[in-house]
C-alpha cells in the first residue's frame, strides 16, 4: 500500500542522530521525510495517529541470516524481510553463509534482485571476506562492492589466519568496506557446544571458553590499530571482550562492535534443560558476562544491537544438543527484549534507539538511521508500554527457534514504513 | 509400605541422581539387596514383570551396561529388546526423536537409553510415553552406575554418611564421576577429585568438592576410592602426554593405598586398564570391590525396573 | 488404624492364640508322623513368628527341631499393577534345602488365597519340595482361588470389607486378633 503523502501525528519522535525527542508530527512525501515539527497540517495526507507511540528512524540490523539462496526451507529473503519489518527494522544486513556463498558479484546481484521483489525491510548483502568462507584466499571484494555489498564477513567462521585477516581489512579499506569478524578461536572452541562454565561442568556438555572470543577480538583490534583500517566485531558476548573493545576504542583504534539481545538477557543457566533453542554461537554466557555486555551498551563501548537472526527448522533444533545447529531467530523479539534495558535502568530510551538506528548506520556507513528532512522515509513506530507474549507460531519468520518463547515483553512495533511505503501496520493505526 | 517415599513412582523417570532424594536412594539400595539373593539361586527368575517390555536403546557401544539391564529385565521375566542405533542421526537419516517415537508406538513399559549426547534421555522422556531410564548420556549422567556404587559401598560400610571419598582420573569426561558426586553429596560426603588439571572441568566452583592433582593427598584418609577409566584418545587431544606419565602420577597402587583407611574400598566402573589407572595388585586385592559392583549392577537395575515398571495404575 | 477402639472386636486373646498354636502343632505331628522331613516356612511378615512358635511347640511334643524359614512373596504377587512396588520387602531367608521336604507354609490369615498362590510359586523357584501343606492361624473365607488350608487355627466368618488384624508380640508387642468393621469414612 503506497501512499504519496503520510502524516504521522502526535507521536513522541525520537531521532538520536538529530538530538530530537519530543511530541511532534512527521510528514512523508514521495517516499521522503519532508517535515518533522509540532502541529503539522495534514494538507491532504493520509493521517496516522501515533498518540502514545514512539516514532523513530527505522531500525537497522547489521547481522541477520536470511538463508537464501540455498536454505530457503529455513528462511527466504521475503520472509526475513517481513520478519524484520514486523520487528521495526527497515534495513537488515544479510550474512554471506548461504549456498552458494555470497563471495562474488553474481550472488550479490541475485540477492539484491530477490530483495527488490520482497516486501518488508531493505536487504543489504554482506559479502564473504574469503572465498567460500574457507579462510584461505580473499573473495572478489571489489566486484562485490560494485554489485552492492555493504560490508564483508566470514560470519559463522572466524578468519583464523591473522595475516589473511590483515590483508582483508587492508584490501577492504580501498572500498570503504568494514570487515565483520566472527571472533572465535576455532582451536580453543573446538567441539564446544555451550559456554564453558559452571553449567557445562555440571551437565558434561563440551564448553566454549570465553577467551576463544576475546583472543581474536584483541588480535583484530591490534591489527586494526597497526594498519589503521577498521574492523567490526560481531555478537560480542564475553566480559573480557567488552573490556578489550573499550581499551581499543580508548586507544583510538577503529573498532566497532555489536551485541545480540540474547547475550544481554539470558545466561548459560537456560541450557539446563538441554534445549537447543538456547544454543547459539557465541553461546549464552555467565551472569557476569551478561552484566558486562549491558555495561558496554550503557557506556557506548558497544555500538549497536544486532540480532544474529538465524532461522532453523524445528526438527533441526530437536536434534541432540551437540548436534543441533547454532542460532536463534531475533528480528521479531529484538525490540521487546531490548526494552528491558530501559526498564532495568541500563540506558534511556533515546540511547536504546541510537543502538538500533544511528549507530549501526555509522558502523557500516549505511544510509538511513535518521529522520533528517530529505532522507528516505524509513521509520518505525512502537508502543513502548504494550505488553505481549512471545508466540513463535505467530512469527513472520519461518524460524520458530527463539529462546524467548512464552516470555512476556513490553514494547511492540505497530508501524513500519520503508521508503514511504507502509510495510507493517498490524492494527491499522 | 504406604510410608515408603518411593512407592509412588508412577510417571517418573530415572534421568539423573538429582531426581532422587537420599531416602529414595536408600530405598533403591534396600530393594536391590533384596534381589541379590535371586541371582544366587538355581532358578534366577522372578515372575514380577511378566508381560512387561523393556527396550534397551543404545546409541553407543556398551557391553556391560546393556547386558546388565538385559539380565536384570530377564530375571524379572520382562521381555527385553536390545536395539543398537546409529549414534549419528544425520548418517542414519532419522532423528533421535523419530527413533524414540517409533519405539514408543510399540508401547514398551520402560525405555533404557544410552547415548553419546548429554540430555537425550531427558528429551526422550518428554514424549516416550513410558518411564525412561538413563543408561549413560555423554559425560552428563549415569544414575544406575552411581546407585550400584552406593549399594556396593553400603554393603561394606553400612552407612553412606560422612564418608571421605576420592574420585580419581578423567573427571572431565566422566558421567560416572558426575552422578557419583551428586549421590555422595546427598549423604554429606567429603569429596576430593584428583587427576591432571586438563581432565578436570574448568569451572568446578559449585561442585562442592576439593580438587587436587596429587593422588597421595586425594587418598589420604579415604574410605572410598573411586577410580575412573582413562581413555587413550585423550592423549591425541593433547590432554596428557603419555600413559607412562599418567600412570606414574595417577595410578592407584599399593603404595598409594597405604594412605587410605585400612578398611578402605576401591571401586572402578570398568573396564579397567591394568597398570595404567590401577595396579593389578590393587584391582585384585582385598580393597577392591570391582566385581561386586558388576553383581550389584544387575540387582540395582532389577530394582530400578521393578520400581519404574511396577507403578500402580 | 486410628479407629481401632470403636468397632474392634477381639476374636482371639493371647491365651487363645497359644492354645490354638498348640493344637495346630499336634495336628501337624499327627498328619506327619515322620517329622524329620518337615520344614516350616513362614510367609513374611506375621507368618514367620507363627512358624517359629509352631516349631517350638512341635519340639515340646516330640523333641524334634523343625527348621524354620522366612518367605517373601512380594515379587510373586499378582497385584503389582494395582498396588505398586513395595520397597520395604524383607528378604527371603531359607537356609536349608527344601527339595524332597514336606514344606508347611505358615500364614496368619487365609483370605483370597492369592498370597498362598504366590508363596507356592516362590517356593517352587527355590527347589522341588516333596509336599507343600498350609497352616493358617485364621481362615476368614472369601477365597478367589481353589486353595484350602491343611491346618486352620480358627474359622472366622467375616464380610468382605471387614478387616482382620493379627497382632503378634514379636512384631507388634502383643498377641491378639481383632476384627474391625468396615470403615465408614
Amino acid at each position: 500500500m503506497s501512499c504519496e503523502k503520510i502524516l504521522i501525528k502526535g507521536g513522541r519522535v525520537i531521532d538520536p542522530a538529530q538530538g530530537i525527542d519530543g511530541l511532534m508530527d512527521v510528514m512523508i512525501e514521495n517516499g521522503k521525510i519532508t517535515k518533522v515539527a509540532k502541529g503539522l497540517d495534514s494538507d491532504g495526507a493520509k493521517i496516522i495517529n501515533a498518540k502514545g507511540l514512539v516514532v523513530s528512524p527505522g531500525f537497522i540490523d547489521l547481522h541477520v541470516h536470511l538463508r537464501e539462496p540455498g536454505y530457503e526451507y529455513k528462511e527466504t529473503i521475503q520472509t526475513g524481510a517481513m520478519a524484520g519489518a514486523a520487528g521495526g527494522f527497515t534495513a537488515v544486513c544479510c550474512m554471506a553463509n548461504t549456498q552458494p556463498v555470497n563471495d562474488n558479484g553474481s550472488i550479490t546481484r541475485h540477492i539484491l534482485e530477490r530483495a527488490s521483489l520482497a516486501k518488508g525491510a531493505r536487504v543489504y548483502p554482506i559479502g564473504a571476506a574469503t572465498k567460500g568462507l574457507a579462510g584461505k584466499e580473499l573473495a572478489e571484494i571489489g566486484e562485490m562492492k560494485q554489485a552492492g555489498v555493504v560490508a564483508l564477513s566470514d560470519d559463522g567462521r572466524c578468519i583464523m589466519d591473522a595475516r589473511l585477516f590483515q590483508n582483508a581489512i587492508r584490501y577492504a579499506y580501498m572500498f570503504d568496506l568494514t570487515v565483520v569478524e566472527h571472533c572465535e578461536d576455532e582451536m580453543l572452541a573446538k567441539d564446544g557446544v555451550i559456554n564453558e562454565g559452571e553449567v557445562s561442568a555440571r551437565l558434561g556438555i563440551k564448553g566454549i571458553p570465553a577467551p576463544a572470543e576475546t583472543v581474536i577480538a584483541r588480535r583484530d583490534a591490534d591489527i586494526a590499530g597497526y594498519t589503521g583500517c577498521k574492523v567490526h566485531l560481531a555478537h560480542i558476548s564475553a566480559k573480557e571482550t567488552v573490556d578489550a573493545v573499550r581499551t581499543a576504542k580508548a586507544n583510538g583504534i577503529k573498532v566497532t562492535c555489536e551485541a545480540a539481545p540474547h547475550h544481554f538477557t539470558l545466561t548459560e543457566k537456560m541450557l539446563e534443560g538441554f534445549d537447543a533453542n538456547f544454543k547459539m554461537n557465541p553461546p549464552l554466557r555467565a551472569k557476569e558476562d551478561v552484566d558486562a555486555v549491558r555495561a558496554g551498551l550503557a557506556d557506548g563501548t558497544i555500538d549497536c544491537i544486532a540480532t544474529d537472526h538465524a532461522p532453523h527448522l524445528q526438527w533441526e533444533k530437536e536434534l541432540e544438543i551437540d548436534r543441533a545447529p547454532n542460532g536463534v531467530v531475533g528480528l521479531e523479539t529484538a525490540l521487546g527484549v531490548s526494552m528491558k534495558l530501559v526498564e532495568d535502568g541500563v540506558l534511556g530510551l533515546p540511547a536504546l534507539i541510537a543502538l538500533f538506528t544511528s549507530r549501526p548506520a555509522a558502523a557500516f556507513g549505511l544510509p538511513g538511521g535518521s529522520l533528517r528532512v530529505g532522507s528516505p522515509a524509513d521509520l518505525t513506530a512502537f508502543d513502548p508500554e504494550k505488553k505481549w507474549t512471545v508466540n513463535p507460531s505467530a512469527f513472520f519468520s519461518k524460524g520458530r527457534n527463539t529462546p524467548f518463547a512464552g516470555m512476556e515483553l513490553k514494547g511492540k512495533t505497530l508501524l513500519t514504513i520503508v521508503g514511504g511505503e507502509i510495510v507493517y501496520n498490524p492494527e491499522t493505526l | 509400605m504406604v510410608d515408603s517415599p518411593l512407592v509412588n513412582f508412577k510417571g517418573r523417570h530415572l534421568l539423573g541422581i538429582d531426581d532422587l532424594s537420599a531416602d529414595e536412594i536408600i530405598g533403591l539400595v534396600n530393594t536391590a539387596n533384596r534381589f541379590v539373593e535371586v541371582s544366587e539361586r538355581e532358578i534366577k527368575k522372578l515372575p514380577t514383570l511378566r508381560g512387561k517390555t523393556v527396550v534397551n536403546l543404545f546409541f553407543e557401544p556398551s557391553t556391560r551396561t546393556r547386558t546388565s539391564f538385559e539380565i536384570a529385565g530377564k530375571r524379572l521375566s520382562a521381555d527385553v529388546i536390545n536395539i543398537s542405533a546409529q549414534s549419528s542421526s544425520v548418517v542414519k537419516g532419522e532423528t533421535f526423536k523419530d527413533t524414540v517415537l517409533n519405539l514408543a508406538s510399540m508401547r514398551p513399559d520402560a525405555l533404557v537409553i544410552r547415548h553419546p549426547s548429554p540430555g537425550t534421555p531427558l528429551y526422550a522422556s518428554k514424549f516416550a510415553g513410558c518411564p525412561v531410564i538413563n543408561g549413560g548420556d555423554g559425560a552428563h549422567a549415569h544414575p544406575t552406575q552411581a546407585l550400584l556404587d552406593m549399594m556396593t559401598i553400603m554393603e561394606r560400610r553400612k552407612s553412606l554418611k560422612n564418608l571421605n571419598v576420592a574420585i580419581i582420573g578423567d573427571v572431565l569426561h566422566s558421567r560416572v564421576a558426575r552422578s557419583n558426586i551428586s549421590a555422595f553429596k546427598r549423604f554429606d560426603a567429603n569429596i576430593t577429585v584428583c587427576g591432571p588439571k586438563t581432565l578436570m572441568p574448568a569451572h568446578m566452583d559449585n561442585f562442592g568438592v576439593r580438587v587436587t592433582h596429587d593422588i597421595y593427598e586425594a587418598v589420604e584418609g579415604a574410605d572410598v576410592i573411586m577410580m575412573l577409566r582413562i581413555q587413550t584418545e585423550r592423549m591425541a587431544q593433547g590432554l596428557f602426554p603419555s600413559l607412562r606419565e599418567y600412570s606414574s602420577r595417577f595410578c592407584l597402587d599399593s603404595k598409594v593405598m597405604k594412605k587410605a583407611k585400612p578398611d578402605a574400598i576401591v571401586t572402578h566402573p570398568g573396564p579397567i586398564n591394568r597398570g595404567i589407572e590401577i595396579s593389578s595388585e590393587v584391582a585384585d586385592g582385598k580393597y577392591s570391590v570391582i566385581l561386586d559392583q558388576v553383581t550389584h549392577g544387575v540387582a540395582m537395575r532389577m530394582a530400578v525396573l521393578y520400581l519404574l515398571c511396577g507403578g500402580a495404575d | 488404624m486410628k479407629n481401632d477402639g470403636a468397632s474392634a472386636k477381639v476374636v482371639l486373646s493371647a491365651p487363645d492364640i497359644g492354645r490354638t498354636l498348640a493344637r495346630l502343632a499336634h495336628e501337624i505331628t499327627e498328619k506327619n508322623p515322620d517329622c524329620s522331613n518337615l520344614v516350616l516356612v513362614g510367609i513374611i511378615t506375621r507368618g514367620v513368628p507363627l512358624a517359629a512358635r509352631l516349631s517350638e511347640k512341635i519340639k515340646e511334643i516330640n523333641g524334634i527341631e523343625i527348621p524354620v524359614g522366612a518367605l517373601d512373596v512380594t515379587f510373586y504377587r499378582d497385584d503389582l499393577a494395582r498396588k505398586g512396588p513395595n520397597l520395604n520387602a524383607s528378604p527371603t531367608n531359607i537356609t536349608f534345602d527344601i527339595t524332597g521336604k514336606t514344606v508347611i507354609l505358615v500364614d496368619d490369615v487365609l483370605f483370597t488365597g492369592r498370597s498362598i498362590r504366590a508363596a507356592i510359586d516362590a517356593i517352587m523357584d527355590l527347589g522341588r519340595p516333596g509336599k507343600i501343606q498350609l497352616a493358617a492361624l485364621l481362615d476368614r473365607g472369601h477365597r478367589e482361588l481353589p486353595i484350602r488350608a491343611d491346618y486352620i487355627g480358627k474359622n472366622i466368618p467375616t464380610s468382605r470389607d471387614e478387616r482382620v488384624m493379627v497382632k503378634l508380640r514379636e512384631v507388634d508387642g502383643e498377641d491378639a486378633v481383632f476384627v474391625t468393621g468396615a470403615e465408614n469414612g
